[in-house]
């Protein structure tokens, strides 16, 4: 499955014999071919409608590869004095997808679904039970070093800067680590600074940055060496507003400029509407969903909630396609399915009540997971 | 595996400048092995007085070991405030796949972190009880800035096998939920064995040569016997001498990748 800048860089990469000449090489030729290949998924992600499984077909070349990968815990419980009991938990149980270069995927799905074990897998600190993984042609867990200059992780609730040094120390640390050239270190790390607001921060320790801040800090770390992946794990949890809305104007941004490809992992269905065509739900280490977002809404059978305020109390609005969900004085709310306009429904409403205002609201993302599983 | 210079010395530098940041800390650390340092002086002065050249030391040799010791108190991590409480809190939280996934190898990772740590602390907390103590009572030091040379080496060499046995308990965390167990009998056991209660060379008999054996030994009593040319007869006693600590820092090492691999294998399959 390896492209042609793949291969180019490892025979460059053969020649020199020098690890570091390899990845940079690498990664180059990537870039370049990762601007092409965006156009290309934008393409391909608008008529690939509601069948998910995208990447597999003509859709640009897949990056991450993912087939059919179990990974089974053993689990060794008390269940007496003296006796132990093992048991077998499938964390991830059979899962295959594909994710071209340049797309930005939401990898969604309840507390203990398998998320976190598959960004695991991915990064290589975890080795599959079964099943094949490949990113960018490696295989994870058997090239860990080699993957690592190709990714970028960054957990929500971890932290990978230098908690008792100033921010710039921990950046100056990636650039040796990760060998990255001093003016491509320069270029990247002001981009960063200027579209992330890091400026003023530079010089503080990183133990007295908020939580916010510290967010930026390490997304930025992350980008640096320049990954083709940029895995997110909970990218805006305890966030405030302002900076979640930083933090993903910074990585569509980044997804638009350079290609970058983006799996994250979030309760926050913001983020997946504002930052990506696919979304992918897992559940009991199982995909149960692949495919874009409007399709999670349909088949999910989801509800959209439209809220009026009328001059007056009233009884129960009736409206064909629709129900009455709430009364509370003048206000009523109408839930009518996510699939369907909105607009027909509002001017029915104003034509036939005595309408003040109105507003609509979204399902909520696990809302409409919980009823997606209760339909099964 | 190539040695990638540049990262390990900004590492060990990070590991230097993140203790040089808590300066109250340091001056309280002053302090306390000041005030030991003087506690001790006043012990061995009673001891030596009754026994004079207890273990081959006369008394000015006596204090030098104490107030020596002192200065290399928190560089060898003797008493703990190293990395490894750090590292097993890392591996508790989960926060280790952070480090796991980075293109640096662990061990070394740790290394240069500590041996940063140790160089701040062999300034910021060994230089001033040692002059205190210079100045209080008449000791042993050295005129020959070779000498001196060679015990910065030996002490480096020190700081190697406290890192090695230290880095074996932070992995310990690996296998143990709590880590402070093994930490307060490890504490007590370098304490011991490294002279820090008595200098080694008291001990007398068999139990004497088994516990200079140790590789605590390599920590501390081994530093002031270079430094106080009690190592042995010429050239050869200091080889021995450092060739002591070096062998122990090397088994050391070895044993803690061999945990690391171990360990690295236990979070890949069963996971974190």
């Amino acid at each position: 499955m390896d492209g042609t800048g793949d291969a180019a860089g490892d025979v460059t990469g053969g020649m020199e014999g020098d690890m570091t000449e390899d990845v940079a090489g690498d990664m180059a030729s990537d870039r370049g071919f990762g601007e092409t290949g965006r156009a290309h998924t934008g393409r391909g992600g608008t008529g690939r409608g509601g069948t998910g499984r995208a990447g597999t077909g003509g859709g640009g070349k897949a990056l991450i590869e993912v087939d059919g990968v179990r990974k089974v815990f053993e689990v060794r419980r008390r269940t007496g004095l003296m006796r132990r009991e093992k048991r077998e938990v499938r964390a991830v149980d059979g899962i295959s997808f594909t994710v071209p270069r340049g797309e930005m995927v939401g990898y969604i799905g309840p507390n203990g679904a398998g998320k976190s074990t598959t960004i695991k897998m991915l990064t290589g600190i975890l080795t599959p039970s079964a099943g094949r993984l490949r990113i960018a042609g490696i295989d994870p867990a058997r090239q860990r070093t080699r993957l690592a200059h190709r990714i970028g992780v960054v957990f929500g609730q971890r932290t990978t800067l230098w908690w008792d040094l100033p921010l710039k120390d921990s950046y100056g640390l990636m650039r040796r680590m990760y060998r990255i050239p001093e003016d491509r270190f320069r270029r990247n790390l002001r981009r960063c600074v200027d579209e992330l607001d890091l400026g003023d921060l530079l010089d503080v320790p990183v133990r007295q940055l908020s939580l916010g801040q510290r967010m930026r800090g390490d997304i930025a770390a992350a980008l640096l060496h320049d990954p083709d992946v940029l895995y997110l794990d909970e990218p805006t949890i305890g966030l405030d507003v302002v900076s979640k809305v930083k933090v993903r104007r910074f990585l569509r941004e980044l997804n638009a400029e350079l290609g970058t490809t983006v799996l994250l992992t979030t309760h926050d269905l913001q983020d997946i509407e504002q930052l990506c065509e696919r979304v992918m739900v897992i559940d009991h280490g199982r995909l149960m969903y692949d495919g874009p977002l409007a399709g999670l809404h349909s088949v999910g059978e989801s509800e959209r909630t439209l809220v009026v305020d009328l001059e007056r109390e009233h009884p129960p609005i009736e409206l064909p396609g629709t129900r009455t969900v709430k009364v509370e004085g003048p206000r009523q709310w109408l839930a009518f399915p996510a699939t369907a306009s909105a607009a027909p429904l509002v001017a029915e409403v104003a034509r036939r009540y005595p309408l003040v205002d109105l507003s609509v609201r979204e399902p909520d993302i696990e809302d409409v997971i919980a009823r997606m599983y209760a339909g099964r | 595996m190539r040695l990638h210079v540049p990262l390990w010395c900004a590492v060990a530098a990070g590991g230097f400048r993140r203790y040089a940041t808590y300066t109250t800390a340091t001056a309280a650390g002053v302090f306390t092995n000041t005030v030991f340092g003087f506690v001790i002086a006043y012990t061995y002065i009673a001891l030596w007085e009754e026994r004079p050249g207890l273990g081959g030391y006369d008394q000015a040799q006596a204090l030098t070991f104490v107030w020596v010791s002192q200065a290399l108190l928190a560089t060898s991590g003797l008493m703990g405030g190293g990395f490894h409480e750090e590292l097993q809190q890392r591996v508790r939280t989960g926060d280790i796949a952070v480090d796991l996934y980075r293109p640096a190898d662990l061990q070394l990772w740790w290394l240069f972190t500590d041996l940063g740590r140790a160089a701040f602390q062999l300034l910021g907390r060994g230089v001033v009880p040692l002059a205190v103590g210079a100045l209080a009572f008449e000791l042993a030091l050295p005129g020959d800035p070779v000498r001196w040379l060679l015990f910065l080496l030996s002490v480096l060499l020190g700081a190697v096998v406290s890192f090695a046995i230290r880095y074996l308990l932070g992995l310990a965390a690996f296998w143990l939920l709590d880590g402070s167990g093994v930490n307060l009998i490890a504490t007590v056991v370098a304490i011991f064995f490294s002279g820090m209660l008595l200098p080694l060379s008291v001990f007398p008999g068999a139990f004497g040569e088994f516990v200079r054996l140790l590789p605590w030994a390599a920590m501390l009593q081994v530093p002031l016997d270079v430094l106080m040319g009690t190592q042995g007869a010429g050239g050869a006693g200091l080889v021995r001498a450092l060739g002591f600590q070096l062998a122990w820092a090397l088994t050391l090492l070895g044993l803690g990748r061999l945990a690391q691999s171990a360990a690295t294998r236990k979070v890949v399959v069963q996971g974190g």
